[in-house]
């Protein structure tokens, strides 16, 4: 173990040489028991370090605390100080039109739901829900056959619930939850450390909001037919968009009237 | 939202996981890891317009781990609470050991898996650190140099110390007890 190449074997353990520096480390490695030793306690040592050590992972209220520090530091309240601007514009545009032309326009701007942000804000609290309270999953199965059929009975919706484990994946069960008025289903599924909550429920004729950021939380949006669908996680865009891509691929959702 | 924080929600934010497990690793109660991520975040989201660079979480873990000495520093001479150094049994404070259990982590017992737990609670903070960043986070040596400050060889070797003294310590722990049941 007092080999004068130890350093060089951790640097080549880590994938830290060039190619010509790996290949001579690698000709040494034929020669030097010690070095071979050292090798295969770097192999083991970090195995047992990913695999038994706590990995600590920011708690939902962490998230929200740095959130709202976020809010106070970015100007205030921008959704508050929105609406005073909304309502003395509004005030000023039917000043003199009375109280019903001012319920009519408030009408017409209320037609205009539901506004993605609050669908955004919605989804948002859902996932951190399912993260704080043991009411993540309702039906605990890895097995297409036990969570599609659940959702049958429980939501408006049967969205696919297609194990994806072999491509990392793992379908870890299924929830019902509400969303924009309806009862929307949930499919729970496990990435590394991660999870990610897969949203469907009845989409009306509105747009769906554009692939957005939320308290450190993606949410990708996509409809199938008249179902909307939104993935939630804090994992990366880019592993998010790989478990979307398959479950658009894995098939049309079905409805119940 | 402002066109900084959403840049922020979309770079940084990403590595929020990241700040808090090297938060823990390092702080130790009466060090609280919640604050002390809280207090980064905050610090990095002032200092954002500022960041050159593509590589953001090396960035922000320099700052979690600034933020830590802060506290730390503050902390002893205030309360004198020393840091936690070789060979001083700290690690019996309940609020350190993991506090959720984690089904992946079933890859040994749940006692083999608390004194190692100790066992890396022991080493001190700058052997710690590195086997974190590089074991954990699996950043590159240019990376945790970039963070800790140091230059590239002097991470380089006390890489290879903190795995020779974990490997040492844990094998003399394990042994140690095997000694105590035979």
């Amino acid at each position: 173990m007092s080999c004068n190449e130890a350093l060089r074997v951790h640097a080549y353990f880590d994938g830290e040489l060039d190619a010509g520096a790996a290949a001579e480390a690698e000709r040494h490695l034929e020669n030097c028991p010690d070095c071979v030793a050292l090798l295969r306690d770097l192999e083991a040592t970090r195995a047992t370090l990913r695999e038994s050590v706590p990995y600590h992972r920011a708690s939902p209220e962490l998230r929200e605390r740095i959130a709202d520090a976020l809010e106070d530091e970015d100007g205030g309240a921008p959704r508050r100080r929105m609406t005073w601007t909304g309502m003395s514009f509004l005030t000023g545009a039917v000043s003199g039109g009375g109280v019903t032309a001012l319920a009519a326009v408030l009408a017409f701007f209320l037609l205009l739901q539901p506004p993605p942000d609050l669908l955004v804000a919605d989804l948002t609290n859902a996932h951190l829900r399912s993260l704080i309270s043991d009411h993540a999953i309702d039906v605990v199965s890895s097995d297409r056959h036990t969570v599609k059929p659940w959702f049958a009975g429980h939501t408006d919706v049967s969205p696919p619930a297609v194990n994806f484990a072999s491509q990392g994946y793992s379908l870890v069960g299924g929830r019902a939850d509400y969303i924009d008025g309806h009862r929307a289903a949930v499919v729970v599924y496990r990435h590394g450390k991660h999870v990610i909550n897969v949203f469907a429920w009845i989409a009306g004729n509105e747009r769906l909001p554009a692939t957005t950021v939320r308290n450190g939380y993606h949410l990708v949006f996509w409809k199938s037919g008249n179902i909307a669908f939104c993935a939630v996680s804090d994992t990366g865009l880019d592993e998010i968009m790989t478990l979307t891509d398959l479950i658009q691929k894995a098939g049309a959702p079905v409805t119940r009237e | 939202m402002s066109d900084r924080r959403l840049r922020f929600e979309t770079q940084a934010l990403p590595h929020l996981d990241a700040a808090y497990n090297l938060a823990r690793w390092l702080a130790r109660p009466p060090l609280d890891a919640d604050d002390i991520v809280q207090d980064a975040l905050l610090r990095a989201f002032r200092a954002f317009d500022s960041f050159r660079g593509d590589n953001v979480k090396p960035w922000l873990l320099s700052i979690v781990r600034n933020c830590f000495l802060t506290a730390a520093g503050r902390t002893q001479s205030k309360r004198t609470v020393p840091m936690v150094s070789e060979g001083e049994p700290g690690a019996d404070d309940p609020a350190w050991i993991a506090d959720e259990p984690d089904p992946e982590a079933a890859a040994i017992g749940a006692d083999e898996r608390r004194r190692l737990d100790e066992v890396i609670a022991k080493l001190p903070h700058e052997f710690r650190e590195v086997l974190v960043l590089r074991e954990m986070e699996d950043l590159s040596y240019r990376e945790i140099a970039q963070i800790t400050g140091a230059p590239i060889g002097t991470v380089m070797s006390r890489l290879a110390r903190a795995r020779g003294m974990l490997k040492e310590r844990w094998l003399s722990d394990v042994e140690g007890a095997r000694h105590v049941l035979q």
